[in-house]
């Protein structure tokens, strides 16, 4: 029953930091710095990382469909299983499970800190809201480089398995063939599912990061633990919200 | 002293008025049923021991904790009411400083003026920087809190809150690890304050001879009670056999307690 209480208490809590968050949406002009420097933080360095799952990602998609569909010679099909499953599944789960490991651990840490060191507060006495200038940016920025590294790892995924159609022997598709395969089967449609998906994702990760950040209390042991608890939830959540906004979009 | 200078500005000084407050974390009761009436323009200082609840009743002023019953109030308006603090100009000094570490020694300063747009960047440079000279800390503008000494951060806490040339002033530990110079230097700074610009201060400390120094009154806590509070000549002669004993605590060489170290 505790255990119900406080989960429902940080789900309001969640909730009210996103609409005092927004509630400073005015400010944005004044703090560009801040949101540029969010975009590079969240979309640069996280560029690499994606660059390299999803080349492997979509190159094991198509060695696992190339030596299903070789037993039916239905190997020219790979180009359009690779193209819908990155599109609408993996590329979004895959690069918000990256952002939740790599930049939501990464923000929370720093909050946390800020928190234990009593930055935050001493903002507070300045007159100064954290959410304002420590949580808007960062809401702002996932929300304009997650649609960018999804299509990112998409087009890098596809190309991962179109190396592996041409070049494993018993696959032998030429990449013409897995591109046409996957241009026939692709719709924007497709891609924009996959990308509010990415959003979703993103975003719910981002605000989760802030809210366990800020709300730490205790020394710096805590901070650990709501990084762990930061990733933990984000990772659950996720894939729960991945189902439903997956029936939603269907 | 240039500080007159530096805060030249009419102030309106802050009457801080507390009534019946307590505070409690669980079972744990940490303040209880505080009285305390701040003159406008006031040097009060409050000494106790270590975990009787002085930062705690400080943190309550400065809107960072809410009792958990009674008031505080800032010039009549109750600091459970946000719009306090933006008619209130609070600043505090942290204990340990609290520096934005991301952040240089300038920016650290310079962030309370920007984010309330109160001058041209041009003016807020000058201002920084002369409120840097102050402190003696021309040199650490550039650099950032992780590379400054213990001192130095609390100097660079106690510059930050100058710049904000605010009503109330609430300094906790204000010269815990400073050398004799620079405590004397903040002594100076916290007087200077109110006889030049006419701020409220609230300070807590430990250091004797700064607070029976630079006080209007002083106010002892102990174990989340005010034991007395005076001027700090009434202090000083304060017969309570607990606060001559916390103000004059004598070294026994010999005590038979640390016997078994031998």
């Amino acid at each position: 029953m505790k255990q119900i209480t406080r989960a429902l208490e940080a789900i309001g809590d969640t909730i009210i930091l996103m609409v005092r968050s927004f509630g400073y949406l005015g400010s944005i002009p004044r703090q560009w710095h801040r949101l540029i420097e969010q975009c590079y933080l969240i979309g640069y360095t996280t560029f690499p990382i994606v660059s390299i799952l999803s080349f492997f990602i979509g190159s094991v998609l198509a060695l696992q469909t190339g030596y299903s569909l070789q037993g039916f010679g239905a190997e020219s099909f790979i180009g359009a299983v690779v193209g819908l499953s990155m599109a609408r599944e993996l590329g979004p789960v895959m690069v918000a499970i990256l952002v939740a490991g790599r930049v939501g651990s990464a923000i929370t840490a720093e909050l946390a800190s800020m928190k234990v060191y009593q930055e935050v507060d001493a903002l507070k006495t300045m007159n100064i809201p954290p959410e304002r200038i420590l949580v808007l940016p960062r809401l702002l920025a996932i929300l304009i480089m997650m649609p960018v590294l999804t299509i990112i790892g998409n087009v890098i995924g596809w190309f991962g398995g179109a190396v592996i159609a041409q070049y494993v022997p018993f696959i032998g598709t030429d990449m013409d063939a897995y591109f046409q395969s996957l241009r026939a089967s692709v719709a924007f449609k497709d891609i924009f599912d996959g990308l509010v998906k990415a959003e979703v994702f993103g975003f719910c990760v981002i605000l989760i990061a802030c809210n366990i950040g800020l709300k730490t209390k205790g020394g710096p042991r805590e901070i650990g633990h709501s990084v762990t608890r930061a990733v933990v939830v984000s990772l659950i959540l996720i894939l729960v919200l991945d189902y439903f906004v997956t029936k939603a979009l269907l | 002293m240039t500080t007159a200078q530096q805060t030249s500005i009419e102030k309106e000084p802050v009457r801080v008025k507390i009534d019946n407050l307590s505070k409690s974390f669980g079972e744990q009761v940490i303040l209880k049923d505080i009285d305390l009436d701040i003159a406008p323009g006031e040097i009060f200082v409050l000494m106790g021991p270590s975990g009787s609840g002085k930062s705690v009743l400080l943190k309550h002023i400065a809107g960072l904790e809410m009792p958990t019953s009674g008031t505080v109030t800032l010039n009549s308006a109750e600091t459970s009411d946000p719009d306090t603090f933006a008619k209130t100009k609070i600043a505090l000094v942290f204990q340990a400083g609290a520096l934005f570490n991301s952040m240089t020694v300038f920016d650290n300063l310079a962030l309370y003026p920007r984010e309330h747009r109160l001058y041209s960047p041009q003016k807020i440079r000058e201002k920084v920087m002369s409120t840097l000279r102050i402190l003696s800390l021309e040199n650490a503008a550039n650099k950032h809190p992780s590379e400054l000494s213990g001192g130095m951060k609390k100097r660079v806490a106690i510059a930050r809150a100058l710049v904000m040339e605010p009503d109330l002033i609430l300094y906790d530990e204000p010269t815990s690890e400073l050398d004799p110079t620079m405590s004397a230097t903040i002594s100076e700074i916290i007087a200077c304050l109110k006889k030049e610009v006419n701020v409220t201060s609230i300070v807590v400390s430990h250091d004797r001879d700064l607070s029976l120094t630079i006080a209007d009154r002083v106010g002892i806590i102990m174990n989340g009670e005010i034991q007395a509070i005076g001027t700090p000549t009434e202090i000083k002669n304060n017969k309570d056999p607990l606060i001559t004993e916390f103000l004059n605590p004598k070294i026994d060489l010999d005590n038979p307690r640390y016997k078994t170290l031998e």
